[in-house]
């Protein structure tokens, strides 16, 4: 079978290597712990808890408000030291609960749950929204929400997300090798959600290991495919992926559901797991730690809450002067100003990079080389947009579809005049949407 | 707060393809027919005209900017580029003054008053070109080779009507007279496919132009499809230099990849038409210069679909 894809996208050199074949490890944090109450796409939760009091390993400490939103629970057992404003990874400060660990990690109750083979629809989509889970790739959109189209009957396709277009990451690649059948236990039980559709796990060819555990693990299961995806960059973006599995277009005014599709990452899916069968809700992720500003590269499985630093210590400190250190991955991840910060849902990965590539290229003039229409996965033309951008004409700017632009960043990288097209395209969109809304 | 790390908008990595290289590559491709030039025409001194004229240009944007106190550019080596290609466009025997005319008309005129590179709508090299032929159409129509002054093969087939008295082969490696760069198809194509290899032009616009100008002078030159006939055409006059280095020029080009094949379709045509049915036997720098003006009008109605809008196949 031919590989699927997409028309556009890039290949950047994917410094997948690095941590690629390192088992992941598990971490325990030393210093206080930090749960930002936002940490997902929507309502803030609101905490339940009062500085001074003890808190259980998996206690919720903070209640979803409202319907778009998820709770947060502690990831160890200890006192509440703070309710403060801490920085985060995206660079600004969120109200958050600071626990002090006390090192015994005393376990509160779990979640209450059910089998599989009695377990109601409602029963999963209630575990998987008190669970605390989001899409954990990056996005942070409440899972709970994504599980719930108006008509679940016309779903599809539930596509496993198994790309990791990013460089440098390596976590799901990890749990694919490490936690397959976690991660089919999990499709499993979204596929409960859902009577008419099929589970494909959706896999870039540069994992032929994983390809081949996960068929062999849904050899038996008439619900249950594995295909192949082409190595490329943003084969992972929602909409590219759904198109490469279904042929199904979809533009930025629709949902995947309105094609049949619901997809869900890696991490997420084994979080579904996680909170279904077990009862255990989303204290914990795979943290990829890589860059060549990192002494010994790997893939890390830590509490939620843990200071960034501890994780690079972890991997053997700094290595070298690192100028830019990004949460996420380095397409479409945030450069921080400082490792003092903690692991979220939504931290795939810490890289570190002794090179800042982009501090070093001055941006030029256009030179119309269409380089940025070859790669624009939106078909867009990105050059363009950024005149309109960087002039404020937001009438030009809709009118040649700026804001179908879903900020890959696949643009920049090819552009030979090093401009900020994504940027002065995404501050653009952001002003267009939000005067959108206004009206 | 211990450390400071750099920050700035994603994405964090970036391709090695910069202007610079770029403008480098189109250099080296087109070396192997600036080479042969110099040597077709050793007899006059080509070499003086390329060096003084690509000189002009590089000098002329370095004043500019020096005087406007903009930022200088001369290290992206457009203007280098502009200089080689109008030096290549000159014949061997203009005098140097014509090719530091033309370099300053390109550079100061059609580039920089517009605002630089990336700004100009017509190819500067292309412009200064036409505006030296309209200005000294004497010196820029003769042509001397091997020490003997007369007509370039195309210009023997339009008053002859027939390709009797051209040889084709001779053509195609370029032992006949006309401007420096254009003689030989062979040197030409040696550029053509670096660059193609490179990944710097595709097919697109010099495929849709030079098909599209094979079918006009079928049906229009008189001879059918007469083979010879038709080589005698592509290997004659500047519609190779044209195609490969002027046509697929970045700036002057449409950037939707619908609109390169109008615009190459559409050069063909215009060249077909001056060179059959025109005042003279060439018309490749006006058919391209002509198409440099369509083509904010080609690219409006080529505007692409975007993804989940139709523009997914």
């Amino acid at each position: 079978m031919g590989l699927l894809t997409f028309k556009g996208g890039i290949h950047p050199n994917d410094g997948k290597s690095l941590a690629k074949d390192k088992a992941i490890v598990e971490v325990l944090p030393e210093g206080d712990l930090v749960f930002p109450l936002s940490q997902h796409i929507g309502a803030p939760a609101a905490p339940i808890v009062k500085v001074g009091d003890q808190v259980l390993k998996g206690q919720k400490i903070a209640e979803a408000g409202g319907f778009v939103s998820a709770p947060v629970y502690s990831s160890v057992s200890g006192k509440v030291k703070a309710i403060a404003p801490y920085f985060t990874p995206t660079g600004g400060k969120v109200s958050s609960i600071i626990i002090e660990n006390d090192g015994t990690y005393t376990e509160a109750e779990r979640l209450n749950t059910r089998s599989l083979d009695l377990i109601t629809k409602e029963e999963i989509l209630n575990l998987i929204s008190e669970a605390g889970i989001v899409g954990m790739g990056g996005a942070g959109f409440p899972t709970r929400v994504k599980l719930s189209p108006k008509e679940p009957e016309k779903i599809e396709y539930v596509i496993a997300n198994c790309a990791e277009c990013e460089p440098y990451i390596t976590a799901d690649y990890r749990r694919m090798l490490e936690n397959p059948e976690e991660l089919v236990e999990g499709m499993r039980v979204i596929l409960k959600l859902f009577d008419n559709a099929k589970g494909i796990f959706a896999v870039e060819d540069n994992k032929p290991d994983c390809i081949a555990k996960l068929e062999q693990l849904t050899s038996g299961e008439p619900r249950m495919e594995v295909v192949r995806l082409m190595t490329k960059y943003p084969q992972g973006g929602e909409r590219q992926l759904i198109y490469a599995v279904t042929k199904r277009a979809i533009n930025s005014s629709m949902l995947p559901a309105d094609v049949g599709c619901v997809v869900d990452n890696v991490e997420t899916i084994i979080h579904i797991y996680d909170a279904v069968v077990n009862g255990r809700p989303c204290i914990d992720r795979v943290v990829t730690v890589s860059g060549d500003g990192i002494a010994e590269p790997g893939n890390f499985k830590v509490p939620l809450g843990i200071n960034q630093q501890e994780l690079i210590k972890a991997a053997g400190g700094l290595k070298g002067a690192p100028e830019k250190v990004i949460s996420g991955g380095p397409m479409m991840g945030f450069a921080m100003f400082t490792l003092d910060v903690p692991v979220t849902k939504t931290s795939s990965s810490i890289l570190c990079l002794t090179k800042d590539e982009v501090a070093r290229y001055e941006p030029s003039a256009c030179i119309n080389c269409g380089r940025c229409i070859d790669a624009c996965p939106s078909r867009l033309i990105p050059s363009r947009l950024a005149d309109y951008a960087e002039r404020h004409d937001e009438a030009a700017f809709e009118k040649e579809f700026g804001v179908e632009c879903m900020e890959c960043g696949s643009c920049s990288y090819v552009c030979p005049a090093k401009r900020q097209l994504k940027q002065a395209i995404s501050s653009m969109r952001k002003t267009v949407l939000a005067n959108r809304k206004k009206k | 707060m211990n450390e400071q790390f750099n920050i700035s908008a994603s994405p964090h990595i970036r391709a090695k393809d910069t202007t610079e290289n770029i403008m480098l590559w189109v250099i080296i491709a087109l070396l192997p027919t600036t080479l042969f030039g110099i040597w077709n025409f050793r007899d006059q001194n080509a070499w003086i005209l390329v060096v003084v004229t690509v000189a002009a240009a590089v000098l002329t944007e370095y004043l500019y900017e020096k005087l406007m106190h903009k930022k200088v550019t001369i290290k992206d080596m457009s203007a280098a580029v502009t200089g080689l290609l109008l030096a290549l466009n000159l014949p061997a025997s203009a005098p140097w003054w014509m090719g530091v005319l033309g370099a300053v008309f390109a550079i100061l005129i059609v580039k920089q008053l517009f605002g630089g590179l990336g700004q100009n709508f017509m190819n500067p090299a292309l412009a200064a070109r036409c505006f030296l032929l309209i200005s000294f159409t004497g010196r820029m129509t003769s042509f001397t080779y091997d020490g003997v002054t007369g007509a370039t093969p195309l210009a023997t087939m339009r008053a002859d009507g027939s390709i009797a008295n051209v040889d084709t082969m001779k053509m195609f490696i370029g032992q006949i007279p006309g401007t420096i760069g254009e003689t030989s198809v062979i040197a030409i194509m040696i550029g053509a496919i670096i660059l193609l290899l490179k990944g710097i032009i595709d097919l697109r616009i010099p495929g849709s132009y030079l098909v599209t100008f094979v079918i006009f002078i079928t049906i229009f030159g008189g001879h059918g499809f007469d083979w010879s006939f038709i080589t005698a055409h592509l290997c004659g006059g500047g519609i190779m230099l044209g195609a490969w280095f002027m046509a697929t020029d970045y700036v002057t080009s449409p950037i939707t990849k619908k609109g390169q094949i109008i615009y190459g379709i559409l050069l063909g045509i215009l060249t077909g038409l001056f060179r059959l049915f025109g005042g003279s036997a060439e018309g490749v720098s006006y058919a391209i210069i002509i198409g440099n003006i369509l083509v904010p009008l080609i690219e409006k109605v080529t505007l692409p679909k975007p993804f989940g809008k139709g523009g997914e196949k």
